[in-house]
């Protein structure tokens, strides 16, 4: 899916007059495809860490042609750059030298992923300047690449190994298709948990999946991916909502659940129906969200009620009555928004749930840990959908075009992935974060 | 039949088979709309598909084989001959799953969903989706007889000759198309005048029918307000309730209204467009299963579909009334099953015309009636009127003919099933002087 400016500014002669202007080309991204090569060509592994030796392993054993020097006359598939041994900002500098002449071999949706350590508060001041100093260049070079190419980063905790199976669920959801509208990103991985799945394809196999909001948009999407990743689906919405519903449920072959989720006995009714249709609940996605736009001058209580409840006190809700049943091992992915972390005007009631969102991720991640599972949040930029078709053209082509260094929208599948992979068992290592999925935007939303 | 009625005869057997319980497992259907309005352009195939394909999403039917699927419509277009096959065919169930029409006036409905539980109860189904639709906006237009004749002949001829004598007999008077109607074939009167006749013998009142049309409006308002119908009800075509409904109306509003049928009673004239149902556009759809069956697929179970039956009354020559014959085919079903009219926790009342259900209650409570019509010892007694279509019935949600049956059997069976315990009676009254009447028992 493309708009019309994308399509317009790619072909022909359009694409030399956009050229001359200096207006933004966006690039096709590579997204995702059963069984489709994980990268676009082999693999340079850079720096000195001692995540380069398991991490090179990880890529042989996945078949990928690695390199740890760059070969001559090919194109990169990925560049992974082992940052995790620095402990002085001039410790940057060989990896760093050695990965500018990289990037320009990098093909087409090509990666550069780092592989580093959170600075924390006891970290002697250098070995915090060094570590932070990953982020700004890594942030940095997200937007210098080009031709749907993404930077991103793994932190790794203290104590946890390259080769930890969260560390390596991350290197390959970041190397694959999957993570085409993130970019300019860091992924925390705080503990050895987790396991690899059986098959990488289908790394949801034999899983019930809750998706609220999965009449449409980034729901219906993230209900598609779910099943095509092996998962049982039970499709959430409200009953205004029922005939799309349907359609979403039959396509992915689960059950439907028209529920209003603000309703107090929601998350109930969830485990009632998962429980006794599907034998088990795994995965809930707390995807269901609504915005209603005023500037905080002009807000009345309705709009700011609403919002507020359908987009954070019910998830509150549900949650607790989920950590009350005890279900080991679930695991519940969150929709935030960069509004809710960058702000933005018109937005207070939406941004103020879904910057509560990723609070409430972050304060309940023990919880979720002590039942075996975990709780994180996906925030989500610019997205084509219903929702954003409802803001006003102008706004949209900037949001779109402009900020994010993709140079484009991100599509409902981008986000959908990157829940999947939050989502799998292989992520049980990453437990109250907030991914964004944003084509690295400026702006809120 | 009643496993739990002390007096019900012994289930008969054939062979090493006992004869098992069928059971509702759930429904669907789309939200009924007044006739010409929402779902103008829907055809009966469309509508009938799209509750299918609910009732398919809510219990995860998707590539299933079901093991027959019944269903009609009363009023059908000649091209609709294998309606619900066509409709099955349209849907996410798997094409190997038969399906046939069926056809009662508006106990078609009923009339599927009891032949498929006897079905279930045979063994010979272990499930089986029954239900109906119809459409009064998309309704069928015939030509009129003459023009119909001309056209055969037409098509017979074989020369030019004998195509333009065929042609010559053509009448521009032919040309008025034929609208089907609701009116008796053989009395000619609709069936709102037939009522008028039977509310008026029994003498029902303005007052007492205006507020059997209140609480109607007032339960299906509050069963919905109190989510009953999240898991019944698929939203269509951008309507999510029946659309028929006012839950504000008042006795003084339904007061003001003017009779619409019986107008030659003069100010004896009692039944207005408040107390009658509109014509609507709508359809439903029941799943049904044999315990073995709903259990292997993790399907609830809400309650069994323990018996029916069917009645007739010949209203031609004036002996009774249009509507009456479930009068006469509930005492018939209870002296099976062993059972009085007071078993019962919820009483589902079709109401074609606050007039039809009032008439037939005051029938049952007429020690003449029961004595010389129904061959009764004693009148069949009064009901408690607090049992009566609590979740709302036909005067607030319409009645599209042939959908009405598996409305009325899924909002009893989730009754029963909310209870926990307990029977539910239904009557469904139908045009030819028919009805079905039938029980079902709590899971
Ligand atoms: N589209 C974007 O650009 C974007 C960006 C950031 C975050 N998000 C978030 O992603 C999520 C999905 O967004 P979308 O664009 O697909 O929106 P959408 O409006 O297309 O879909 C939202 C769905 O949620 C359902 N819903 C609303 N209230 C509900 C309730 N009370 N109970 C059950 N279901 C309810 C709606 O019926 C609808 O089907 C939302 O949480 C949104 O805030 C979207």
């Amino acid at each position: 899916m493309t708009n019309r400016y994308q399509k317009l500014v790619s072909a022909g002669p359009a694409k030399e007059v956009a050229k001359r202007l200096g207006l933004p080309r966006p690039a096709e991204l590579r997204r995702y495809r059963p069984s489709e090569p994980l990268v676009p060509g082999p693999v340079l592994v850079l720096g000195s860490g001692a995540s380069a030796e398991p991490v090179s392993e990880q890529l042989l054993a996945w078949g990928l042609d690695v390199y740890r020097h760059q070969p001559q006359g090919r194109r990169l598939g990925a560049v992974i750059v082992a940052y995790d041994d620095v402990s002085h900002p001039g410790d940057l500098a060989d990896a760093a030298l050695e990965l500018g002449p990289a990037v320009r071999q990098l093909a087409p949706s090509g990666r550069v992923i780092t592989v580093s350590r959170p600075a924390r508060a006891g970290d002697a001041p250098a070995v915090a300047a060094a570590r932070r100093g990953v982020e700004g260049l890594l942030r940095s070079l997200a937007r210098e690449l080009r031709g749907g190419a993404t930077g991103n980063g793994i932190l790794l905790a203290e104590g946890v190994g390259a080769g930890a199976p969260s560390a390596l669920a991350a290197l390959r959801f970041l190397l694959s298709g999957r993570s085409a509208y993130v970019d300019g990103q860091f992924l925390s991985v705080g503990s050895e948990n987790g396991a690899a799945p059986e098959d990488w394809d289908r790394p949801l196999a034999g899983r019930v999946a809750v998706v609220t909001g999965a009449a449409r948009g980034i729901g219906a999407a993230i209900a598609r991916v779910l099943a095509r990743d092996g998962a049982k689906i039970v499709a959430v919405d409200v009953p205004a909502a029922g005939g799309a519903l349907t359609s979403v449920a039959n396509e992915v072959r689960g059950t439907a659940l028209q529920l209003d989720i603000t309703r107090a006995d929601a998350g109930h009714l969830i485990l009632e129906h998962a429980l006794e249709r599907h034998g088990g609940l795994d995965i809930v996605v707390h995807n269901a969200g609504i915005t209603r736009d005023k500037l905080l001058v002009n807000m009345d209580e309705a709009r700011w009620k609403s919002v507020l409840a359908v987009n954070i006190e019910s998830q509150l809700r549900m949650n607790e009555a989920f950590l009350g049943a005890g279900r080991d091992g679930l695991r519940i992915v969150s929709l935030a928004s960069t509004s809710g972390i960058a702000g933005n005007r018109g937005q207070t009631n939406y941004a103020a749930s879904k910057a509560g969102v990723m609070g409430m991720v972050e304060a309940s991640a023990a919880d979720f840990a002590a039942i075996g599972g975990g709780i994180n949040a996906v925030a989500p930029g610019f997205i084509e959908t219903d929702m954003t078709a409802k803001v006003p053209v102008p706004t949209r082509a900037v949001a779109r075009l402009l900020m994010p260094s993709l140079m484009q929208g991100g599509l409902p599948v981008d986000v959908a992935e990157a829940i999947a992979f939050l989502a799998s068992d292989a992520a049980a290592g990453i437990n109250g974060e907030t991914l964004r999925v944003c084509g690295q935007s400026l702006i809120g939303r | 039949m009643a496993s739990s009625a002390p007096s019900a005869p012994q289930h008969p057997t054939t062979g090493a088979r006992t004869v098992r319980d069928a059971v509702v497992i759930g429904g669907n259907r789309i939200p009924f709309a007044r006739a010409n309005g929402k779902y103008a352009d829907a055809s009966n195939q469309d509508m009938l598909t799209a509750a299918l394909d609910g009732l398919v999403a809510r219990f995860g039917l998707q590539g299933e084989r079901i093991g027959a699927v019944a269903a009609g419509a009363v009023l059908k277009h000649s091209r609709d001959f294998n309606l619900v096959r066509e409709a099955v065919l349209g849907t996410a169930l798997d094409p190997a799953t038969p399906a046939y029409d069926v056809q009662m006036a508006c106990a078609t409905g009923m009339e599927a969903i009891g032949s498929l539980a006897n079905k279930i109860k045979l063994g010979q189904l272990d499930s089986a989706i029954g239900g109906g639709v119809d459409t009064t906006s998309d309704a069928p237009i015939a030509v009129s007889e003459g023009l119909r004749r001309v056209l055969l002949e037409f098509s017979r001829a074989r020369s030019g000759k004998q195509r333009l004598a065929a042609l010559s007999k053509f009448r521009p008077k032919d040309l008025a198309p034929n609208a089907p109607g609701t009116g008796e074939p053989r009395t000619g009167l609709s069936m709102g005048e037939h009522q008028a006749l039977t509310t008026a013998a029994w003498g029902i009142t303005r007052e007492a029918q205006d507020e059997l049309a209140l609480a109607s409006h007032q339960n299906l308002a509050a069963a919905y307000d109190r989510h009953f119908f999240d898991d019944l009800i698929t939203e269509y075509r951008g309507l999510s309730r029946d659309n028929n409904l006012r839950a504000d109306t008042t006795l003084e509003k339904l007061g003001t209204l003017k009779p619409v049928f019986g107008k030659d009673l003069g100010s004896k004239a009692t039944m207005t467009a408040g107390n009658s149902t509109p014509l609507t556009d709508g359809a439903s759809a029941v799943l049904l299963g044999s315990e073995e069956y709903a259990r292997q697929h993790d399907l609830p179970m809400l309650a069994n579909f323990v018996d029916f039956e069917a009645g007739a009354v010949d209203f031609v020559h004036g002996r009774e009334g249009l509507l009456m014959a479930p009068a006469y085919a509930v005492p018939r079903l209870l002296e099976r099953n062993g059972l009085t009219l007071q078993d019962f926790d919820f009483y589902e009342i079709h109401e074609a015309f606050a007039g039809t259900v009032l008439s037939t209650l005051a029938a049952w409570e007429d020690e003449d009636f029961c004595r010389n019509k129904l061959g009764l010892d004693a009148a069949l007694g009064p009901i408690d009127r607090s049992r009566l279509n609590v979740a709302g019935s036909s005067l607030a949600a319409g009645h599209p003919f042939a959908a009405t049956g598996g409305r009325i059997v899924a909002t009893l069976a989730k009754l029963l099933h909310e209870k926990g315990s307990g029977r539910g009676l239904i009557s469904v009254c139908a045009a030819g002087g028919q009805g079905v009447v039938a029980i079902l028992e709590a899971r």
